[in-house]
């Protein structure tokens, strides 16, 4: 049943992640919120990933292998992301990305 | 023989170098300098078992029908940069190497203990035990090297440890320009050095010392009889592997380091700028000299720039107020000595007397030079000053200094049964075997020595006392100091009558020393001459010698200036080469090169201040701008794959 569905029905929800996680990126003040974006964005270059292997290459796993790794990867890169936002809080009193302008010419 | 001993020999003084120079700032000066002096004392004992063993065991290995061998005790590549370029690291063991072994560890160690004295009160004394055991290494991996390439490399490995502790008083600029110009002097010369090794391997190709002074043949007929300048190709590779050696041991017109090389501490001037760097170029003479054999214009070289160097420095040194600028001239002489009994040695005139003569001087010289620069050193502990004008009537105060010193010129003025009597007469015999005039002109300069020696024996000994004295009375140095002097003079008294030629000749046969009265009687008679002249004019004070001066007094401010050498530097280098060929230079190297890099960087600048505003901290806006150039990039794909 779900082999009638195009490749193209799986690729649409895909870009629209991306676009809604880049939107929400430059949009939102709020660091947190922007984490979250960042993980839209991923998520769908993970979707991508296991998409085209399963439509362009049906016999073979190293799409579905690679997502793993960049789960795995986007797991700790999170956590670093989260301690860092932490720090930013414990100095600056809040998260808001316009208040860490610090770091310019 | 074991490869363990040789391998210990340039271990341990390497080795120590790394401990006291790391680890030196962090120890007492006098952990230092034990440890100095007890690594340094094991190592006088594996030279001495090593040269005993090769000298007198009489092991077929070094000693074959009374010939002594050349031994490669081991040879490892180090660097093997194409088939031909190989530069290997060994150990040579022979007649000259093992004498030089002797030397470098006695000396050495006579310095590490008379330092300790010495320097007891100069800041860094770490780091100059660390300096001295740098240099120790340096020169005998110098003395057992196998090839010209690593004689080469030890080479500049003692001349940048000569600059280390001519300036070790870093902070007068005196040491600091004088350190400087014996680096770049004798940095100049190995230029030389380095251009006749590319010339000789070029179309000889090995560096190793027994390949080529056992097959001086097939040297020459590698050549092919190609010639430069009117000279065969292997004179210009001798000569210009010669120039190294003028650079090293002070020849003329390369002398100019050496008497500034005296602002370096006492010990120092005593262990390398008299008895083991410097002779490092009648050592690589010595080294190659069935070579040198070949080509007789080379040989000539040699013994001209050797008499000449010898009478020059004998006449400044006659003129010199500093003690150790008088030593300093009086090495000059008596290595220009050796070098000129090195050029007349041939293998018919008895049997290659002069380079067994040339090598006994080296042996002797080192001992009683060594003995009379730490008695200057000494002196200059007690007074505080380097000039005799500061000294005088100093017998009676420093006995074991007198006596030594007494001993020392003896033995370079070549008096009997004094170790340089010994020596010298064998190289003037030599010298008149070959020709008569050589031989004259160097009794002339034996003469000559023992007239500046005694000059300065009696203006520092006996004149008159200094009225100084009477606030601050001289007296002897410690046991430290006075212990080697005692030693060197025990020496300097009995190593004239080693039997010298059973152990070092040209081509390793042993040579019955016969001394050669009618030369023994000339040198002898114009040695007490020159002593009784000497006395004459010096012994209490008197006007004879201001009167002297007046006479002559455009002759003695020559001499006195060393005859304007370094003026003459000061022009070539400042006026003609600094002012005149490199003005031309100077300004391409400002206006084009220069101005060109200040351009980049001033272009860079610019656009970097125009734009630093695109760097404005907001993350959100290198997010659009990324995003947008991705789209940009992602469209020209696009289009391109359209």
């Amino acid at each position: 049943m779900t082999m009638d569905l195009s490749m193209l029905w799986y690729l649409v929800p895909s870009v629209i992640m991306f676009t809604a996680g880049v939107f929400g990126f430059i949009t939102r003040r709020n660091m947190i919120a922007m984490l979250i974006s960042l993980e839209l964005i991923l998520n769908s270059a993970d979707l991508n990933f296991v998409i085209f292997n399963r439509f362009l290459f049906p016999g073979q796993m190293e799409g579905m292998i690679f997502t793993l790794f960049a789960i795995a990867i986007a797991a700790a890169e999170t956590a670093v992301a989260i301690a860092i936002i932490i720090n930013i809080y414990r100095s600056l009193g809040n998260t808001d990305i316009n208040s860490a302008k610090e770091m310019r010419h | 023989m074991g490869i363990t001993l040789p391998i210990l020999i340039l271990a341990i003084p390497f080795t120590m170098f790394l401990v006291l120079g790391i680890g030196g700032v962090k120890m007492p000066r006098k952990v230092a300098g034990v440890i100095g002096i007890l690594a340094n004392a094991s190592l006088l004992a594996i030279c001495y078992t090593v040269a005993f063993r090769y000298f007198f065991s009489g092991d077929t290995q070094f000693i074959v029908d009374g010939v002594r061998q050349q031994l490669q005790v081991f040879d490892v590549t180090w660097l093997a940069f194409t088939e031909r370029l190989v530069v290997k690291i060994g150990f040579l063991l022979d007649p000259i190497c093992a004498m030089m072994l002797i030397v470098i560890s006695t000396i050495s160690f006579m310095v590490h203990l008379y330092s300790w004295g010495y320097m007891e009160h100069e800041p860094g004394f770490q780091r100059y035990y660390a300096f001295l055991a740098l240099f120790t290494f340096s020169m005998l991996g110098l003395v057992v090297a196998t090839n010209i390439f690593q004689m080469y490399i030890f080479w500049e490995l003692v001349g940048v440890s000569s600059f280390l502790l001519i300036g070790f008083f870093y902070k007068l600029p005196s040491a600091v320009s004088a350190s400087k110009k014996a680096f770049i002097v004798t940095r100049f010369a190995d230029l030389g050095m380095l251009l006749g090794i590319l010339v000789l391997t070029f179309y000889f190709p090995t560096f190793n010392f027994i390949d080529i002074t056992h097959n001086t043949g097939n040297v020459l007929a590698s050549t092919g009889g190609a010639t430069f300048l009117g000279a065969s190709v292997l004179t210009w590779a001798l000569v210009l592997i010669f120039t190294g050696g003028m650079g090293k041991s002070a020849m003329m017109p390369l002398h100019i380091w050496l008497p500034d090389a005296m602002e370096g501490p006492t010990p120092v001037s005593a262990l390398i700028h008299a008895a083991t760097m410097v002779v490092a170029g009648v050592y690589l003479v010595a080294r190659m000299f069935p070579l040198y054999l070949v080509e007789e214009a080379s040989m000539q070289f040699i013994t001209w720039v050797g008499a000449i160097t010898a009478f020059y420095a004998a006449v400044v040194a006659c003129c010199q107020i500093d003690i150790k600028r008088i030593l300093a001239f009086s090495t000059i002489s008596q290595i220009a000595f050796m070098m000129v009994s090195l050029g007349v040695a041939r293998p018919d005139i008895h049997e290659g007397l002069g380079y067994m003569a040339s090598m006994f001087h080296l042996f002797t010289h080192a001992m009683f030079k060594a003995l009379l620069f730490l008695g200057a050193g000494a002196l200059i502990h007690a007074v505080h000053s380097n000039n005799y004008t500061a000294m005088g009537g100093l017998r009676k105060y420093m006995p074991i200094t007198h006596w030594t010193f007494l001993i020392g010129c003896l033995a370079i003025a070549g008096i009997w049964p004094f170790s340089g009597f010994f020596s010298k007469d064998e190289m003037l015999s030599a010298m008149f075997s070959y020709s008569p005039f050589w031989g004259y002109w160097m009794t002339m300069v034996a003469g000559l020595t023992a007239f500046y020696m005694f000059r300065m024996y009696f203006l520092v000994f006996w004149w008159e006392e200094n009225p100084h004295y009477k606030e601050h009375k001289p007296h002897d140095a410690p046991w430290q100091m006075s212990v080697p002097l005692l030693i060197l003079a025990a020496v300097s008294c009995v190593a004239g009558f080693i039997p010298f030629g059973h152990f070092v000749t040209w081509n390793g046969e042993p040579y019955d020393i016969h001394i050669n009265a009618q030369v023994a009687a000339t040198s002898l008679t114009v040695a007490v001459i020159a002593i009784a002249f000497a006395g004459w004019l010096y012994l209490k004070k008197n006007d004879k010698p201001s009167l002297m001066r007046q006479a002559l007094p455009a002759l003695w401010t020559a001499a006195h200036r060393r005859f304007y050498w370094d003026e003459i530097y000061l022009f070539v280098t400042r006026k003609i080469i600094f002012g005149g060929i490199c003005k031309g230079i100077a300004w391409f190297d400002r206006h084009v090169i220069d101005a060109t890099m200040d351009a980049f960087a001033s272009m860079t600048q610019f656009v970097s201040v125009k734009i630093k505003g695109m760097q404005s901290g907001s993350v959100q806006t290198y997010v659009v701008w990324y995003f947008l150039g991705a789209l940009v990039l992602a469209a020209i794909t696009w289009i391109c794959i359209l």
